[in-house]
């Protein structure tokens, strides 16, 4: 057999969690020093696969080769040993050391640290492969994309030579992936093999050799990069041929909804996590709010709502004729004013809803202080769930059903549409359609344009800038809390957008 | 290198279950009751005693005739109205241990007001011949009981809403400050029974102790109301809703326009007022006075019975009817020849496998080499 020319050889990987098949009899390989992309939906297995490789799960059946050797892989020492390394999607740093201590943290050798060695061996690696790092700058004083760079270069110095990173742009602008991707490519030319799991269909026409095609927990297959285009691999991924258009209706007569003036908030840590933000959303359009992950979004979001304590200046909403300050007011006196916003939080069943309760105490929510009396009344509610399931085709067992079983899709279904429901003026929406497969995501899109159609004030927290240049009448971008600029997405470029997305740190870079 | 992969899978796996039939689930908790039972047999045997003639000795400790099924049921009574108390605290996921304290701050508060005014109460009973005087009495024995308990509960409340303490912490060193409070009053002249140097609170006049029905202290239809009352509350009213949003997530709750703190507070003061409402019936009702065993545990096994029922008051009637029975069959055991401490090691083997398998219903265990089609 000709074995050996692959690096990572899986046949046959089955593992499930309780009734749920995560992977079913999966097989995938990897060649030596080729960049191997492992695509498909939320939920189709991808990390389960890795997690095993990586020795954080247990197959349950099948065979592993390392090299063409079958190997057990029942740690992830194991898998280091092996030389297998994975940088995960939610970095596992210690804030307070620095990069250099997390490096070699949990390295075998003496109690004294040699810090001089090591970072001699940093620095070697970071000029190796293109790395732009200072080995002794701590963990809390960095940016997410050099976090990433200590996650990679931790692997690297273990000595790895089979890499796998699980959604590595999920938190890097554009730019950031782009050098990202130099570096894969200068490892891959150094003969490492490379496993990136992704979904986003450019990145992997764009790095990788060949493509392995995941859905539903099943293999599907491998197509080599060069003969696939984006089509084919949504058709691969989803199973179908689906439409990648999204629309955006044109709307006339747009009001000003919702002003928001010189806002700032500060976050829980003390620290200003929003900084005199000031813009207007109007009914009728969608608003994308771009910006690197943590730049101040969710503290907006949830200060608009009425759960963040904003600092300074205001936020007026408009009511009958004029408008109405809400700062300083608690979720309960807005509902009161009868101003009517809807808020899909980006923590779905952690503030959204209550996953161990049903679909009608999950309706509850928004409505049950509406009757009168000491009791709560479930009939309304019921009524309404069955109206969702039907007109949003939620797929559920009953409304009886925890929430926490529906499917992710179908859960921001039940958030949506309790939203949608009590006919919301401005709709605020964080992340709508992170973790959702394409068919539940373009379903969002639909109701979010339907709600502009009728004039709704939407506001859509994205973290896809291909999605936000699409959908948004206007793209406003935030960087370090501040609003970096508002820009319209049909005259100008995802670059431009991605420069604005770190437009205060390079100002800052410049002053220094 | 290793060899095949099969070979070197681990011995045994947890994995977790994604539901199971409440049917497997009484099969579970019987296997652990045989377990348990077995256990305790081999102990028996081991100390050189005859494990069938120990059982059945407890059974009929328990359940052997009217007495002893009076003496189950008083001891069932604080601890169920305990636990449903401690339940209301639970759900909001607010840990509070400070039942036993919340206990003796009731009987405290009670026996206060009878320790004061008892004498006067019966000279007015006796003089005007009617009910009234005994009537009012054991009424302000209770709200005197159930205002001081709720406080109790109040206060760990108000400092987690505040300042963000531990509640766990807080509620456990207040039953401490009560326990040691309940010594100090023996010591009072006021309080002391008269004519002796022990340091012991009087008993109190029969017009501050319950009536009986049936047999026993009117305090088992309090506690069997409160069982439906409380199963109400939980599940059907806009209280109860909000314990359950606030349970599940604070983050949820102030989304929805919940008041958080103000939340806390009420239900911390209804499950403190539901302890204090157990310390009054121990008080005024099995015991006719205060003393440092007025709580004696209670308030530590509510929880065991609060979590064994998952929090359901119905199911709290069953749990708390069965752990009063192993206690009172255990301490008809010592009567009996075999050491006290040996019932309660019988009784702990019992609890520890009923509280263990809660463990196999959530999850199951995968040996090497059975493959999950199997199970």
């Amino acid at each position: 057999m000709e074995q050996t020319q692959y690096a990572v050889a899986m046949q046959g990987i089955t593992k499930t969690f309780g009734k749920t098949v995560a992977n079913n009899n999966v097989s995938l390989s990897l060649r030596k020093g080729e960049i191997l992309a492992l695509l498909g939906e939320n939920g189709s297995g991808k990390t389960t696969l890795m997690n095993m490789l990586s020795g954080i799960y247990f197959p349950d059946s099948g065979e592993i080769r390392i090299h063409g050797e079958p190997v057990t892989i029942r740690s992830p020492k194991e898998a280091f040993d092996l030389g297998i390394g994975m940088i995960h999607q939610h970095f596992k740093l210690v804030d307070v050391l620095t990069a250099a201590e997390n490096i070699v943290l949990g390295l075998p050798g003496g109690i004294e640290l040699d810090r001089k060695t090591a970072a001699a061996r940093i620095s070697e690696i970071s000029g190796k492969y293109g790395f732009d790092l200072d080995p002794n700058k701590k963990i809390y004083n960095m940016a997410v994309s050099e976090k990433q760079t200590v996650e990679i270069i931790k692997v690297l110095y273990r000595g790895a030579d089979i890499l796998i990173l699980d959604e590595p742009t999920a938190v890097l602008t554009p730019q950031e992936s782009k050098k990202l991707f130099d570096v894969l490519r200068a490892m891959k030319a150094d003969g490492k093999s490379i496993i990136i799991i992704t979904h986003k269909l450019h990145e992997v026409l764009d790095v990788s050799d060949r493509v392995a095609i995941l859905r539903k927990g099943e293999y599907i297959c491998t197509i080599e990069t060069k003969e696939a285009t984006q089509q084919s691999l949504t058709e691969a991924m989803v199973g179908r041929s689906i439409s990648l258009e999204i629309e955006r209706p044109e709307v006339e007569n747009k009001t000003e909804m919702l002003k928001v003036e010189n806002l700032t908030c500060i976050n829980a840590e003390g620290v200003q996590a929003v900084k005199h933000a000031t813009f207007t959303a109007y009914g009728g359009e969608i608003l994308g709010v771009a910006g690197v992950a943590g730049s101040g979004q969710k503290e907006l979001c949830e200060a608009i709502a009425g759960l963040h304590h904003a600092t300074e200046g205001s936020i007026l909403y408009k009511t009958g004729d004029g408008f109405e300050n809400v700062v300083g007011c608690k979720v309960e006196e807005i509902f009161k004013k009868g101003i009517s916003l809807a808020f899909v939080p980006e923590d779905r069943l952690g503030m959204g809803l209550v996953g161990s309760l049903d679909m009608v105490d999950n309706m509850l929510i928004r409505s049950y202080k509406d009757h009168k009396g000491i009791f709560v009344d479930r009939k309304t509610p019921k009524k309404v769930c069955e109206d969702l399931i039907e007109s949003l085709e939620i797929v559920t067992p009953g409304t009886s059903t925890p929430v926490r079983r529906l499917s992710g899709g179908n859960v921001q279904k039940v958030l949506l549409g309790r939203e949608i429901h009590y006919n919301p003026k401005v709709l605020m929406v964080a992340y709508p359609v992170r973790g959702l497969d394409i068919n539940s995501s373009f379903k969002i899109y639909d109701l979010l344009n339907e709600q502009k159609k009728k004039g709704v004030a939407v506001i859509f927290v994205g973290e896809d800038l291909d999605v936000l240049m699409e959908i948004s009448d206007r793209i406003m971008v935030i960087c370090g809390g501040e609003v970096s600029g508002i820009v319209d997405p049909r005259e100008c470029t995802k670059e431009d957008v991605g420069l604005l997305m770190v437009k205060t740190g390079r100002e800052k870079e410049a002053e220094a | 290198m290793k060899k095949r992969a099969e070979h070197q899978e681990p011995f045994v796996r947890m994995t977790k279950r994604a539901s199971i039939t409440p049917g497997k689930a009484w099969v579970i908790r019987g296997i652990a009751l045989l377990g348990a039972i077995v256990t305790g047999a081999l102990l028996l045997l081991i100390l050189g005693h005859n494990p069938f003639g120990i059982y059945g000795e407890m059974v009929r400790g328990a359940f052997g005739g009217t007495m002893y099924i009076k003496e189950t049921v008083r001891t069932a009574v604080p601890l169920l109205i305990s636990a449903i108390g401690i339940a209301f605290a639970f759900k909001m996921k607010f840990w509070n241990i400070g039942a036993e304290g919340q206990i003796l701050i009731g009987g405290i508060a009670a026996s206060a007001v009878a320790i004061h005014y008892d004498a006067q109460f019966a000279a007015w009973a006796a003089e005007s011949g009617s009910f009234l005087p005994r009537i009012l009495m054991l009424v302000l024995m209770f709200l005197a009981a159930i205002v001081a308990g709720g406080l109790y509960g109040v206060v760990p409340a108000v400092f987690k809403s505040k300042w963000g303490t531990n509640e766990t912490l807080f509620t456990l060193m207040l039953n401490y400050i009560a326990l040691q409070y309940v010594k100090y009053l023996a010591y009072q002249p006021a309080w002391k029974m008269a004519g002796t140097s022990f340091p012991k609170v009087r008993m109190f006049d029969p017009i501050a102790v319950l009536p009986k029905v049936m047999g026993i202290h009117i305090g088992w239809i309090i506690a069997l109301v409160l069982v439906v009352v409380a199963h109400f509350y939980l599940t059907r009213t806009k209280h109860g809703y909000e314990i359950a949003v606030v349970g599940e997530s604070t983050n949820t709750a102030r989304y929805a326009g919940i008041n958080v703190s103000k939340v806390y507070l009420r239900t911390m003061f209804i499950s403190g007022a539901l302890c204090g409402l157990a310390g009054y019936l121990v008080v005024s009702g099995a015991d006719g006075t205060l003393t440092e065993g007025t709580a004696g545990g209670v308030g530590f096994t509510a929880i065991t019975v609060a979590w064994l029922s998952k929090m359901n008051p119905i199911t709290m009637l069953i749990v708390a009817v069965f752990i009063a029975a192993l206690d009172r069959g255990a301490g008809f055991q010592s009567s009996t020849g075999v050491p006290e401490s040996c019932a309660e090691v019988l009784v702990g083997i019992i609890l520890f496998f009923m509280l263990g398998c809660e463990f196999f219903i959530n999850y199951k265990l995968v040996f090497r080499g059975r493959k999950e089609a199997a199970a």
